[in-house]
């Protein structure tokens, strides 16, 4: 069966999401990967390593404009033969899979979080992350997104065959004016580590302990509602119902409570530690992990301990 | 400016969630539905304030049978000019997408909004997909919209930031967290709403592309494990070797 895989390589390389896309899609079958920008010619081989046997790459459109993308991946299914195509569902796979879907008449299975089973049903995310739903497709042509930071990549050694690709994507629907790069080293939706706080920190002068124990971890750091409502937190730091939902392997949460909006966020991360002094918070349901103490000591206390742990190894 | 907002239903976010006839239906009893947030909050009332400065018409249209008016008398309490129910149970985001864009596509509309994600589904797919059906471009995750004449602005989310693109109307827009802020409806709104018109039409014909076969519920978390707090040491300990995450 041929697969082909839509990445977004935009910022000048490949993300572990678009990996982790690329690897899905070659457990399913012969796998071409399409891309668009001006990602250098190497680290487009080198998905080869991850189950790409060949890369195409459109030179042309190097902005983020669904409609021109969609016809780029349209023809690329095309010039294929590929049954089944996958995203990654981060930001752009959410702009484009859509558009696509209604382009191709192929079903669309958004939110995946394990291959397809042998009936062709596939696993998702629904009802923000509390249950799970088994897609089947009416559709010949299949359309599959899947959730960042849901499988784990096999390395395979390999080495893609790079090509150019020049189908005719349209005219540009949309101009870019500006980009504001957020701050931080490690963006939170797909950040496998994360620190989080709430309104238990008091204020935003006291973030350092946060910010120092994220930066120790190699994690990105979060917040609750309340705390990017009140401006203590930029808003893209807000997770949660109405802000951004996601699944690290590790979910440090300090001084939040654990509303049930703030839970439909987090929930699907692998681990949770929750620190509050409130031991009736009804976050400590939900965690793996509890500490009933005050975070100003525990913070501190966990990155002094987190070094000593990266000291040994 | 005539702006079209989609609103679905959602459950309540304090909902039990369970499923019936052997795992392939949702269990509504006791359930409580309330207007999906990303609907309500961002994009409605955007569309709303824009209405409110540049003057024109704000409609509402819901997928969905009769139980969904409710829901529907709502987004018209917090402002909306008049609603459409198109009379069909909304299954699959494309036959969803296609009764939107084929109402659309026969009345005219500068501005379609959609919210982000419906909190039940978080599918993100219907605004792309009516965006494409009616050939118009698609800003998806808008955070900030301002229109001048028929050339907006918006702030989108982008992997690792934010993007400022301009993008002439008429086109589709799905709307984060940003976009505005929620409002109450007042008793003269919810008092208005009852007369204001809701039109119910019949489905266009179109098949599903997708369904969902079956549902499943997580595995039930194991208790917390609780740490004292001045054995720190420990947790990094299970972290490492117990948890494996670090």
């Amino acid at each position: 069966m041929s697969v082909l895989v839509y990445i977004d390589t935009l910022n000048g390389s490949v993300a572990k999401n678009a990996m982790e896309a690329v690897n899905y899609g070659s457990k399913i079958g012969s796998t071409t990967v399409v891309t668009n920008g001006s990602i250098s010619e190497g680290d487009l081989a080198a998905l080869g390593n991850v189950g790409a046997a060949k890369v195409l790459v459109n030179r042309a459109v190097s902005t983020n404009d669904a409609s021109q993308i969609t016809n780029i991946v349209a023809a690329a299914a095309d010039s294929c033969g590929a049954t089944t195509i996958v995203f990654s569902q981060d930001l752009t796979g959410r702009a484009v899979a859509p558009r696509l879907s209604a382009k191709l008449k192929a079903g669309l299975a958004s939110g995946a979080i394990a291959l397809p089973s042998a009936d062709g049903s596939v696993k998702v995310n629904v009802f923000s992350g509390k249950a799970f739903g088994n897609v089947s497709f009416n559709s010949d042509k299949k359309i599959i997104s899947l959730t960042p930071n849901s499988i784990q990549i096999e390395e395979t050694g390999g080495s893609a065959v790079v090509e150019e690709f020049n189908a005719d994507a349209g005219s540009a629907s949309l101009t870019v004016k500006d980009v504001q790069k957020q701050e931080g080293d490690v963006l939170l939706p797909e950040a496998e580590l994360v620190v989080s706080a709430g309104r238990g920190l008091k204020g935003p002068e006291n973030w350092g302990m946060v910010e120092e124990l994220a930066k120790t971890l190699g994690a990105a750091t979060a917040c609750s509602r309340p705390v990017a409502d009140i401006g203590w937190r930029p808003h893209h730091e807000h997770v949660g119902q109405t802000g951004v939902a996601i699944r690290p392997n590790l979910y440090i949460a300090a001084g939040i409570s654990g509303a049930i909006q703030h839970l439909a966020g987090v929930n699907g991360s692998k681990v949770i530690v929750v620190i509050n002094t409130d031991p009736e918070a009804p976050f400590f349901k939900a965690a793996d992990y509890g500490i009933v103490g005050d975070a100003f000591e525990v913070l501190p206390k966990l990155k002094e301990e987190i070094e000593k742990l990266k000291a040994q190894n | 400016m005539k702006f079209l907002v989609c609103i679905s239903k959602a459950p309540d976010t304090t909902s039990k969630i369970e499923f019936t006839d052997g795992d392939t239906k949702f269990n509504e009893a006791g359930v409580q539905y309330i207007v999906n947030p990303y609907d309500e909050w961002y994009a409605l009332v955007r569309a709303l304030e824009l209405k409110e400065s540049l003057g024109g018409s704000v409609t509402t249209i819901t997928v969905g049978e009769v139980g969904d008016e409710s829901i529907i008398r709502k987004a018209l309490a917090i402002g909306a000019d008049n609603a459409v129910r198109v009379n069909a149970q909304a299954n699959d985001a494309y036959f969803t997408a296609f009764q939107i864009a084929e109402y659309a596509k026969a009345n005219g509309f500068d501005i379609v909004f959609t919210g982000k994600e419906t909190i039940n589904y978080n599918g993100s797919q219907v605004g792309g997909m009516v965006a494409e059906m009616l050939n118009q471009p698609f800003v998806s995750l808008a955070s900030k919209l301002e229109l001048n004449g028929a050339a907006a602005t918006i702030n989108r989310e982008m992997t690792g930031g934010v993007e400022v693109v301009e993008v002439n109307t008429p086109f589709v827009v799905s709307s984060a967290k940003g976009m505005a802020e929620q409002r109450i409806p007042n008793m003269r709104g919810i008092m208005a709403a009852r007369t204001k018109p809701l039109e119910v039409i019949e489905p266009a014909a179109c098949e599903d592309l997708t369904s969902f076969a079956t549902y499943s519920l997580p595995e039930a978390k194991s208790a917390c494990k609780y740490v004292e707090a001045d054995n720190i040491a420990e947790l990094v300990n299970l972290l490492h070797t117990e948890a494996k995450v670090i």
